[in-house]
């Protein structure tokens, strides 16, 4: 069926005058949605669901570097473990969990929108994602394995000679539907945040939020497509003899690795920037403030998706045939905005009425964990520096702050919009148990492999010499996982626990934004009724009216600036 | 309007300093090409857009003093339930099969992705569930 929209404005009806959405239910509505609240929540689960696989194919690594000569896994396997674990994390959770899953639920909401502006491509987007994570980890069930060159299949690696096999083939077939479920997604979100914005809702008074998913989705545009094609390339050389990738034919190894980190660098802050949306309106809400420097922190999400795009080759600075002052001059920039970002989260909190819910704190862990893996980035942009450290433990290391750092920025996500969509709160007792588990537990997992890495470990190999202060730092870092585990496993009991307990009310945040001024959940096509949108937090305008003057509105409206 | 296209034309710009200084300086074409690619995604939308922002009235949503009364009427027809993005993703899934374990997988893959065409085209023309 076919819903003919108004505005809502238009008809300014009491809440629950509406008729009441009548579709199909149970395993049908699965199917035929394109509700973004239902499809973002089906992202949700599936993408937890990747964090746990990914997760114990990371506690199955740990545990064999326990001890120098593990025995846990063949070395083969262990190839495969960690391939998988990078793949899994990278590929169909982080990027889906931003982008497929809070965003989707959010993004229109917060602008006043009553769905995604393309509906059915958005059910398109899902169904590629579960289906392309379906055939990267089936791999595992063919006589092969599964894929077993690195997250990253540099060739020749990668090449039919030294990784046959169906497992590497799924891999890519995996890769290709997740990485057009990701453009769909990308295209989907610069319509909906271009075209279907609320009356007064002009592009600088979005939330932050909606801001760094806009950005986020034109950088999918411009990385994904450029993967797909290489992959494309990839399995040319694989299958139909095509020499792109191999010296013999006359092709060039490196190409791959300047195609696969096009995309790669961009990729990061596609995973990332997402996430600082979120922590910045969660700063903001539960510091009770209005964001910090809200001009400059759009501006400064639009230069670091800028320079991201310059900034590949710093993944290849040993390959020897890269321009190391571009790059690393590129990189070190990446520092400036990153820096303006740290200053305007602690300038939301300056002198606020801080409230340290679960949601908060995982907050504030983020701007921590996140400020240890920014600052070991800048070591790494320099080129000196990477030739000591490039693969060992060290760039393990630092990525993983940066990722630990994501996570526990998405785990504030859930605490404070899973409310929202889910209408019920999770429980806050056991959130602030996970939160200390998560927290400590990541310090305790990565610190350790920054020494590691500083004393010369390289990283993917399943064993290593024996070397007392190799093994103690293994071992720390393995511990410091095994909190992580918990954490996890705490999360889980947390939603069982609290399942359907604690009805969250429409705005049990006190929230800024447009979608605390909904229901929760929010009804089929998202608003009853809209308020007046003068700033960049209409709820709160509408809820504290004795507070505009701080929200950037004049009480005139004559004499209101452009913002 | 104009800020959007503002975005995209900046986004062109500066790809087109950065893959002036790059290719000149590093003679290297893969990324240079990349670069290339990269500014006229930022050129080609942000052209389309700001050549719209000169020659339409401008809309409620870029209006900073709006009311909601502005926004009334129709925003659009939503579909509220379909079934052919299911069936073209399943029909993709196969069609990525067959790259993996042979080419007859594609008559099932390829038979799934046209009947949803026709299908999803079929229902947005009626208006209605096909």
């Amino acid at each position: 069926m076919v819903d003919v929209l108004e505005h809502p404005a238009a008809y300014d009806l009491p809440e629950h005058g509406h008729e009441e959405h009548h579709g199909p239910t149970g395993i049908l509505k699965w199917l035929t949605t394109t509700d973004h609240k239902v499809i973002g929540l089906s992202y949700t689960v599936t993408a937890v669901v990747m964090l746990v696989i990914g997760g114990a194919f990371a506690e199955i690594i740990r545990a064999q570097l326990a001890s120098p000569n593990g025995t846990l896994v063949s070395l083969a396997q262990y190839n495969e473990l960690f391939t998988m674990h990078g793949s899994v994390m990278i590929y169909l959770f982080a990027g889906p969990f931003a982008f497929g899953a809070l965003a989707n639920i959010m993004v229109p909401i917060q602008i006043g929108a009553p769905d995604m502006a393309y509906p059915r491509l958005n059910a398109l987007s899902y169904w590629l994602y579960l289906m392309g994570s379906i055939t990267m980890l089936s791999g595992f069930f063919t006589a092969g394995g599964a894929a077993n060159f690195g997250w990253v299949a540099y060739a020749p690696l990668s090449n039919s000679l030294n990784t046959p096999g169906a497992g590497a083939d799924l891999w890519i077939g995996g890769l290709l539907l997740t990485g057009f479920s990701a453009i769909f997604t990308g295209v989907n979100l610069v319509a909906t945040i271009f075209y279907l914005r609320a009356p007064g809702m002009t592009m600088f008074r979005m939330p932050i939020f909606t801001w760094n998913m806009l950005v986020t989705a034109i950088l999918i545009l411009l990385a994904f497509p450029v993967l797909t094609a290489g992959l494309i390339m990839l399995y040319a050389d694989r299958h139909f003899g095509t020499h792109i990738f191999s010296v013999a034919g006359g092709g060039v190894p490196v190409l791959w690795q300047h195609i696969f980190w096009f995309w790669g660098h961009p990729e990061v802050y596609i995973l990332a920037l997402p996430f600082f949306g979120m922590v910045t309106e969660i700063l903001a809400v539960f510091s009770r403030k209005p964001v910090f420097g809200y001009k400059g922190m759009v501006f400064a999400t639009l230069s670091i998706a800028a320079l991201s795009l310059g900034v590949w080759a710093h993944h290849m600075f040993t390959t020897g045939v890269v321009l190391l002052p571009f790059f690393s001059i590129m990189s070190l920039l990446i520092a400036v905005p990153t820096g303006i970002k740290i200053f305007n989260w602690i300038g939301t909190m300056w002198r606020g009425e801080i409230w340290f819910s679960t949601a908060m704190l995982m907050a504030i862990g983020f701007v921590v964990t996140f400020l240890i893996g920014g600052l070991t980035g800048i070591y790494l942009a320099s080129p000196p520096l990477d030739f000591f450290t490039h693969d060992t433990y060290f760039v393990v290391a630092h990525f993983h702050s940066v990722v630990m750092a994501l996570v526990l920025a998405g785990m504030a996500g859930l605490y404070y919009w899973g409310p929202k969509f889910t209408g019920y709160l999770l429980d806050e007792r056991i959130g602030k148990i996970q939160f200390w588990f998560l927290f400590i537990g990541t310090q305790v997992f990565t610190l350790p492999l920054y020494l590691v890495g500083l004393r010369g470990m390289p990283r993917r190999m399943a064993i290593y010499p024996h070397d007392p202060q190799w093994q103690f730092l293994n071992d720390l870092s393995t511990a410091g996982a095994v909190l992580i585990g918990v954490s996890t496993i705490l999360f889980v009991v947390n939603v069982v626990v609290s399942w359907k307990k604690h009805p969250a009310g429409d705005n049990p945040w006190d929230g800024q934004t447009l979608e605390w001024f909904t229901t929760s959940p929010p009804p089929h096509h998202n608003f009853y009724r809209l308020p007046i949108i003068r700033s960049e937090r209409p709820t709160w305008d509408y809820n504290h009216p004795e507070h505009r003057s701080i929200a950037h509105a004049p009480a005139h409206p004559s004499t209101e600036d452009a913002r | 309007m104009k800020v959007e296209a503002k975005i995209l034309l900046g986004l062109g710009v500066f790809f087109g300093v950065m893959c002036a200084v790059y290719w000149n300086w590093s003679l290297e074409n893969a990324g240079g090409v990349m670069m290339f690619a990269g500014m006229l995604l930022g050129f080609l939308p942000g052209g389309y857009y700001y050549w719209w922002s000169r020659r339409m009235a401008p809309r409620a949503e870029d209006d900073p003093n709006a009311t909601q009364a502005q926004g009334a009427g129709v925003v659009g027809a939503f579909p509220g339930t379909s079934i052919w993005p299911f069936t073209l993703g399943m029909g993709s899934f196969f069609t990525v099969l067959a790259l993996v374990f042979g080419i007859w997988l594609l008559v099932p893959g390829l038979a799934l992705i046209v009947w949803a065409l026709f299908g999803g085209v079929a229902e947005s023309r009626r208006g209605g569930k096909v």
